[in-house]
Parts: structure tokens; sequence; C-alpha cells
């Protein structure tokens, strides 16, 4: 058993990431992730990540060693889908009080794996340490082995809390405690020459089922799934497949190569996310097998699926082009699928005018080049402010992006589309690709879009009205006490509209799209001022109201 | 009066509580251009914010010290400096709300006297407002969290009365527990004015969390209550406190400038409202408007057509103390029977809850004892969704979070209006349920002589005790 610091090292080391290997010596011993900025930090903590990775096991009660913030804050909160159990969504926490903290919370956790093993009989309980238990010094492998020689079950400790790091630190030392304790310690009934892992899937909103039904077609056993739709036992004889697909490129990149030096098991990057990279990735899952002994009439019959749904597919998005002729799509997301997504929607007419490449490796910007020629926009790292403007300025008409990033583009009027984990459709494969499709026209074409980028029309009666006072406001504001005994309520509601510049109160006049009509409030700081002066004197009702 | 009673599980299964911190930065919320501060790794900052974002639907502003373990190791002074510095320059917020969590309590962090070296060493921040809670993840509970940071806030920002000017007889300082929804506090601001008052609430979600389109990318709150007016708290003729977790920050207004407070414990409901508007007619020295006379006689009508709905329920609820007390004791005057309640932390209004027996616990506690009594309507927040569907009963989200539903910040239960509604909600879900899955069919009625266990004697039993 290695210790937490060691476990981090060995992770950083990683010789499977493009990314890592492109990086000189000293930034590798920093780590994969940005050093963490207080006070400008996003994103979660390695907890976070590692019960991201594992959760969607089905099978598995997961209980997490901490104060009720780390579990009771978060959880129930994605939308893995399962097959069978429902035990992933319950939610165990050992919600350590101040008790404990005192006098330590080991006895409680054994309790607590007492509890959940009388009451729910799991096939395996995963504990996850957490920042306030590792600072007191619970040792929950201690405890953890203790608990499984005593109740005859699989208690495994996830050594990942949250302040060693990022939710991606997380992601890798989740697949770490799997590598320990899991993996290779069980066998399967039979094995085939088809079997294959599944490895950084998390079956999130189902949608790995629009692709398994072309594996079963193809006789492809999925072994195990790490983790969608995941069950203990299988990820135990996982170290039996004949080969393995990394799919979320970079969270689980530690468990496929070590489970290639270990066990010999080859593995390929690929995405299905996109007609082109769904045909590749079939092709090199069967290009594997055959390499490990499949007969190799695999291929053949992979060939002609393919063909067979690409025609599908194609046909499908050919009746959106000329929907999409001419509309502009900005694409802000991370890694694969800044450019997996990229063919799909150029075909379908689509224009990219920007994609995220924050999180790509040189590899994927080369792709994205390739893709979408040399003058390719590609965003390093946007502020919301600028994507924001971007947006208002008109410069795309929809955004698909994460859930994080959702509100810029709809408060700006814009049609936006979740394509990352929180999303509640399935885009995976060839049919999800064309479900996205539907969803792009959805969006764009929804009539909201024209009635919310026009302003109310009395506003602009009443901002006509109000403009004629505008001298008479400075009138007042110079002299502040005749401007208090003489302001009327009538004035008051326009010194609001114009209140500190800051331009919500002009949009809350002029409606969210029109920037022109707005400008004379939020430019003019002299008005402001004035007008804060008379505010302070008076709090009508009617200014907070609107506020 | 209820016994109240904590439940002796070590593994806490369901949870129905959130933490503290969160509680705190939920208050800070509701001041205008403000930057809520955990202090603390970031996951407690992304797990709030993630929690926050999926409730209301909107972008929340949210920020973390970022501890490391090294960081952790040393003290948090750096990390703090670091944060305000970064927030000061990068966002210009109007004021700074820092919450402390599990590690940096743990650790034993001195915030305040951080917060004093920081200025020493900045003079530029001299004119911001750095509001500190002390608020451990490992005590108390999120209502908790909000009821300390509202104290505090008071404490820190409202300024000392002068003597010398009179109060202003039309101000009203108004304290919302943090169990009313921005749609409430539009409610209660209409309320207030109708009468000619001037309500101050601290803190106003309703300013920032209402779902209002901002004219641009705001990275701070984008409304609610301004420092400026927070400090000129002090000179309104009244403060009304509403939820028994705002106690403590209307007894600090009333020492600080001498307001004289009122509390309500809730309003929601005939009595309590009617108490309510006669509280405002009497300060405000106006009689009651006529528009409240017509919503008083729209929910005593909505009170009879529902009761034959309601009136006999047996009601399972999981809430944080003053939602649980406020939801309970209205469907207890609806004729409801409150057969299971279950709280998230201790409070004195526990005891003033009309059942027998309140449980701290969790939600599979709710869930058996739902169970066990039969319940048949439960009310919870979203995380009670799961007990719902396998209890097959009836189910009305209520409080926070509610994310698998829209409009949570909308929800209106407060004045005769908001009580009406959630009349009609309650009586309607009820209704569903009886058509789906209670319809009568050839044996919904065997003779006596062929079962008696389809009638379950218990039921009877009990109903007939609390009658008697």
């Amino acid at each position: 058993m290695t210790s937490l610091p060691t476990t981090i090292q060995d992770v950083f080391h990683e010789p499977g990431c493009a990314r890592n290997a492109s990086k000189s010596n000293v930034e590798r011993k920093n780590g994969c992730t940005k050093q963490l900025k207080p006070g400008g930090a996003a994103g979660g903590c390695a907890f976070d990540g590692a019960k991201v990775a594992l959760q969607p096991f089905t099978d598995v009660a997961h209980l997490v060693h901490g104060p009720i913030a780390c579990e009771g804050n978060s959880w129930d909160n994605r939308g893995s889908a399962s097959s069978g159990s429902d035990l992933w969504r319950r939610s165990f926490t050992t919600d350590m009080s101040e008790t404990d903290v005192v006098f330590g919370g080991e006895k409680r956790l054994y309790r607590a794996v007492k509890e959940i093993t009388e009451k729910y009989d799991p096939q395996a309980i995963f504990v996850y340490q957490t920042c306030v238990p590792a600072m007191i010094g619970d040792d929950i492998d201690m405890v953890c082995k203790a608990a499984s020689a005593k109740f005859g079950k699989p208690v495994i400790p996830i050594n990942a809390p949250g302040f060693v790091g990022s939710k991606n630190l997380g992601n890798k030392l989740a697949g770490e405690a799997l590598l320990e304790h899991v993996i290779g310690t069980g066998e399967p009934d039979y094995t085939t020459p088809y079997d294959i892992n599944i490895i950084g899937e998390y079956n999130l909103s189902g949608e790995f089922w629009q692709v398994k039904p072309l594996l079963d077609e193809l006789g492809i056993r999925i072994l195990s799934c790490i983790s969608g739709d995941g069950k203990y036992r299988e990820v135990a004889y996982s170290h039996r497949a004949k080969a393995a697909m990394m799919v979320c490129s970079k969270a689980m990149i530690n468990v496929a190569s070590k489970m290639k030096q270990r066990y010999g098991i080859p593995f390929f990057e690929g995405s299905f996310y996109g007609i082109e990279d769904s045909s590749d990735s079939l092709r090199q899952i069967a290009r594997m097998l055959i390499e490990r002994g499949a007969p190799a009439e695999l291929m053949e019959r992979t060939q002609a699926l393919i063909a067979r749904e690409e025609t599908k597919a194609w046909t499908a998005i050919e009746r959106f082009k000329p929907r999409f002729a001419g509309k502009r799509v900005v694409l802000i997301t991370g890694g694969v699928k800044s450019w997996s997504m990229v063919a799909a929607l150029q075909e379908a007419g689509l224009e990219i005018v920007g994609t995220s490449v924050k999180k790509s490796t040189e590899k994927d910007k080369e792709r994205i080049k390739e893709l979408m020629g040399q003058h390719a926009h590609m965003i390093e790292d946007m502020s919301p402010r600028e994507i924001y403007k971007m947006l208002k300025d008109a410069k795309a008409d929809i955004m698909l992006s994460g859930g994080k990033s959702q509100f810029v583009a709809l408060k700006a009027a814009t049609p936006w589309l979740d394509i990352n984990q929180e999303r509640c459709h399935a885009y995976m494969g060839y049919i999800g690709i064309v479900k996205l499709m539907e969803e792009i026209e959805k969006a764009l074409y929804n009539p909201i879009w024209d009635q919310l980028r026009q302003a109310a029309p009395w506003d602009e009666f009443e901002w006509k009205r109000q403009a004629k006072t505008v001298a008479q406001m400075h009138a007042q504001a110079a002299d502040p006490v005749r401007g208090t005994n003489t302001n009327g309520v009538k004035t008051i509601s326009f010194s609001n509209q114009s209140e500190a510049g800051d331009g919500e109160s002009a949009i809350a006049a002029h409606g969210p799209n029109l920037v022109e009509p707005a400008k004379p409030c939020t430019n003019s700081t002299a008005r402001c001022l004035a007008c804060k002066d008379i505010r302070s004197g008076l709090q009508p009702p009617a200014l907070q109201a609107a506020e | 009066m209820a016994i109240v009673t904590a439940s002796k599980k070590a593994c806490s299964v369901n949870p129905l509580k959130m933490s503290q911190p969160i509680g705190g930065s939920f208050a800070f919320m509701g001041l205008r251009g403000a930057m809520p501060l955990l202090h603390g790794p970031q996951g407690c900052a992304s797990f709030g914010l993630t929690l926050f974002v999926r409730h209301f639907n909107e972008a929340v502003p949210m920020q973390t010290t970022a501890m490391s373990e090294v960081a952790t190791v040393l003290g948090g002074h750096e990390n703090l400096e670091q944060a305000i510095l970064n927030i000061y320059n990068r966002v210009k917020p109007e004021i700074i709300g820092i919450n402390s969590t599990g590690v940096t309590e743990t650790n034993g962090d001195d915030v305040e006297a951080f917060i004093r070296l920081i200025r020493q060493k900045h003079p530029q921040l001299e004119k911001l407002p750095l509001v500190y809670v002390s608020t451990p993840d490992f005590k108390d509970a999120f209502q908790d969290g909000w009821g300390k940071t509202v104290a505090r806030m008071i404490e820190v920002l409202v300024a000392p009365v002068d003597e010398a000017r009179p109060r202003d007889g039309s101000r009203v300082n108004v304290l919302p527990g943090c169990h009313l929804t921005p749609g409430d506090l539009d409610e209660l601001r209409t309320i207030f004015e109708d009468f000619g008052l001037k309500p101050s609430f601290l803190p106003d979600i309703a300013g920032s969390l209402d779902g209002h389109i901002p004219g641009e990318f705001t990275p701070t709150t984008i409304g609610g209550i301004g420092v400026d007016e927070i400090a000129t708290m002090g000179q309104a003729a009244w403060t009304i406190a509403i939820g028994a977790q705002m106690r403590r920050a209307a007894e600090i207004m009333q020492a600080r400038t001498g307001t004289p407070f009122r509390l309500f414990g809730r309003l929601c409901g005939l009595i309590p409202n009617d108490e309510f508007i006669a509280f405002l007619s009497q300060i405000s020295g106006r009689s009651v408007p006529s528009k409240y006379r017509r919503q008083r006689g729209q929910l005593a009508d909505a009170m009879l057509d529902a009761h034959f709905h309601i009136g006999g329920r047996k009601l399972a609820i999981g809430a944080e103390p003053d939602l649980l007390f406020d939801l309970s004791s209205f469907l207890h005057e609806m004729g409801a029977q409150v057969t299971a309640a279950v709280t998230t932390t201790n409070a004195p209004v526990l005891q003033r809850v009309r059942t027998e027996d309140v449980l701290i616990g969790d939600l599979e506690d709710l869930e058996e004892l739902a169970r066990s009594r039969d319940c048949n309507l439960l009310m919870s927040h979203s995380h009670g969704r799961q007990a719902a569907s396998r209890l097959n009963v009836p189910f009305l989200r209520v409080g926070f979070p509610m994310f698998d539903r829209l409009g949570a910040a909308h929800l209106t239960t407060v004045g005769y209006r908001g009580t009406r509604d959630l009349i009609f909600d309650i009586a309607n879900l009820i209704i569903t349920d009886r058509e789906t899955n209670h319809g009568p069919t050839p044996d919904t009625w065997p003779s006596s002589a062929v079962t008696c266990r389809s009638i379950r004697p218990s039921r009877i039993e009990q109903g007939e005790k609390k009658h008697g």
C-alpha cells in the first residue's frame, strides 16, 4: 500500500497522456492541474472527482466519511442511468459532528459500515475520505481493512480528500483505488475473444445505450464498463478483457495504461460523439480484438454495420441542411469534444465560428485546424464576460457548452444547448448525433428569441418622455435640498433606471438585447452620480421593488 | 408539545441536512454587488454553487480561498489575503462575505485577526466591507448558517443611530428566514407598500435571485439590498423578523439601534396572516386596503373547497425547523395530521410543532416513519423524490433545494394569496393521486366476512385517538 503523496506523484507521471508527454520535467512534477488561485478558482475538488468517477457503479454503497457538506450538499446530482440496482442513488455519509472531530471519527465510520451492511447488504462499500477526517488523522485504510474482514465484504478506501487537488486528480485517484483494490480480484464465468472494457464512460442520460446495441449486434461483449451502469463484480474481473476503449479522454487514463502494463490489455482513446468518431471507434475495437485473436471476419461485419449506420445518419442529417444554412455555432467544451463534434455539425451545414481549446492537447488542436482550416477561431481561455459580449454582439447564432456557462448565453438571449455531463438528452453514436441536430434546430427556431429581443413598447415611450426631464434632473441634483424637496416619484423612478451605470437597470428598462437605447443610461456617469445623491435622501418603495 | 429526539445512527442515509457555510453564503447573496467567499478547499464552494445554480437556474456568484493540503498545514492567512485581493481587483465587489468551513475551523484559523492584518497591509481595502462569520460544517445546519450570517451583517454593517435624527415612521426592517423564496419576499414587499410602509429586506434574495435579466455580465450578485441602505436600517420604526431563526438578528438590531421588533414565527395560514395584516395596519395607522379583505375571502373559500381533500391526510414532512413549523402548522390547521416530522437541527420552535415527536434525522428516517405510520402525503425538498416514488404517495417539493422542477424561486406561500395557492397545489396533488392510484374497483369494499385486513384497524384507532 502506497502513501497518498506517492500515489499523486505516480499519477502525474502518466506516460500514456499526450499532454503530459509534451511537458518538461519541471512542469510534469507540478502535476497536470493548474495551481488553484484563491478567489479565482472554479471547479470541484479531488473528492468530487473521485465520487463522479465511481458513483455510476450501481450496486455499490458509496459512503462519504466527513462532515455533512461533502455529501449533504452534493448527492443525487448526476444523471447516470442504471439497468439494475438503484443503490448508487442513495446517499451514505458519517455526517461527522464536533465530537467526532475532537475524538476521531474512525469508530463512527466502522459503525456506519456495519449499519449499511445490515440494512442494505451491498456488493461492496466504497469509503470516500474527505478533508476534515484526513486532517485529524482518521485512518480509513485501516478501518476498511478491519470492516472488510469482519463483515466479509469488500470495503474499499477511496483516498482522495478534496484539498489534495482538482477534480481531474480525483478522477485519477479513484482509478488508482480500483487498480489497487478491485481490478483483478474476481474471475468471470467465461471469456470470449470479443470481450472489451470501456473505461471512463459514465452512461449519462443512458447515452451508452445508444451505442451498446451496435456492439451487441457485432457480438462484442462489454466485459466491464468503468463506471457507467457498472457492477462491482464486473470491474473485479475486468482484467480478463481482450482490449479496452478509453472514452472520456483524460479522466481515467491511468486505469487504461496500468491495465495495459499489468495485464497486457491494449487500449485506444476514442469517442462515440459524432459520426466519424463512432465509426472510427468501432473499427478500432474490431481491429484490436482481431489482433488479440478474434476471427478476421469481425472487421467485415463491422464495416458493413458502419456503412449501414452512416448512410442512415447522413440521410437523417440531410434534412437539416436548409434549416442550418448560414447559422453560426460557437462550441465551448474541452478536449476531444472540441473536434469530435465539429465534422457532424459542419456536414449539417452549420458554420463553426469558434471552439474552445482550453483542455485540448496539441493533437486536438491539429485536428481542429484540419477540420476548420488554418483560420479556425480557437478560444484559449475566454472569460464569461467576453463570451457574453461575443454573443451579445451577435457573432454566433447558438452556443453549445457545459451547464456552467449556460446563463452567459441565455441571458444574452442566445440559443444554447448543453453538451456536457449535466444534460438531459443523450447524444451518443449515430442516433445521438441526429438527436443533437434536432435539438439544435428546435433551439434555433424557437419563437421566443424574436420576442425576447424586442423591448417593451411602453419602455421606449417612457424613455422619450423622461428624456425631457434630464436637464431638470441635473439642476435638481446640483441643489440637493431643493432636489429632495421637490422630487416626486416620477423622477426617482428615472434615477433608478440609470442608477450606478451597471446596465442592469438599463436593461430592465429596455429589454435584454437593445444595446443602443440602453447606452445613454449606462454611459452617463455624471447623471448617475447625480441620481445617487437624490437616492440616498429618498428611498421610495418603487425603487427597491425594481432592484 | 412535541418531543424532540435525535437519531442514534452512525450513518446518515439520504441526508436532509445541508451544511452551515452555504446557508451563510446564501444570506450574502441577498446583498447587492456581493461576492460570497468560502474559506476552505474549493470543493466546498463548488458543491454549494452547483446546488444554488440547480435550484435557481441562475448564475450564482461564489468564490473560494482554495485551501490546499499544504495551505491547511501552514494556516489560511495567505490564501485569504490572495482571495480578497483577487476578488477586489477582478470583480470590484461592494462587499465580500466570508464563511468558514470544516477545514479552516478544524485548523483554528483566526479569520478576524487575518482580516485586520490584511486591512493594515492593503489600505486600498479600507472602504470595502468584509463580513466574516464562523460556520463550521460539523455543527448546526443550513438554516443556522443563514441566521448567524444575518446577525453578523447587522453587527458589522448597520451604523449607530444618530439620536438627534427622528425615526422614519414609515420605514420597516424585514429580516426573512432562509425558508422564504424571492416570490415570498416580493409578495411581502407589495403588502408593505400597500400600507404605505417602506421595507428594507435583509437579506433581499428577491433582488438577486428572482431570475431577472441583467444588462451585462456581472460577476457579483446582480441585485439585493445595498450596503448603504443596510447602514441606515437603525432609523426604521420597526423590525419584523419572519421565522424563529431570525430572533437573534432582530435582538441584535434592537440592542444596537433601539428599533423594536416583532417576530412572526410563520406567515402561511389564515390566522398568522390575520395577525400580520392587523399589525401592519396598526403600525402604519392605515385601515386594511380592500384588496386584502378580498384576498382573505378568497383564502377562506379555498379552505372551504379544499378541506374535503386535505382533512384527515397523514402528513410526513422533512424540513428545516422554521419551514417545518410553518407548513406543518398550516396543514394541521387544514385538518391534516402531522404524523411524521423529521428535521435537520435542534431549535426551540420544534417543540411547538403540532405532533407527538420530531426527529432530528435524515430522509431514510422519514421514509421509514412514513411507511410504518401509513402516511399519505409527503413533503420535503427535492431529495425526497426517491422516497416518494418508493412509497408511492403524493409528494410536494418544499424548501431548498428544488433542482428537479422549475420555478422554485417564485413558489409563494406567504400572505393570504400565497396560502390560497398552496392550498390548491396540495389539494390538486391529492386529487391526482386519488384518480391515479385509488380509483374504486368492485373489490375495493369487500364484505367483512372475506377479510378484515384491508381495513387496517390500527389506522382507525390512531385517527380516533387524535380526535379524542
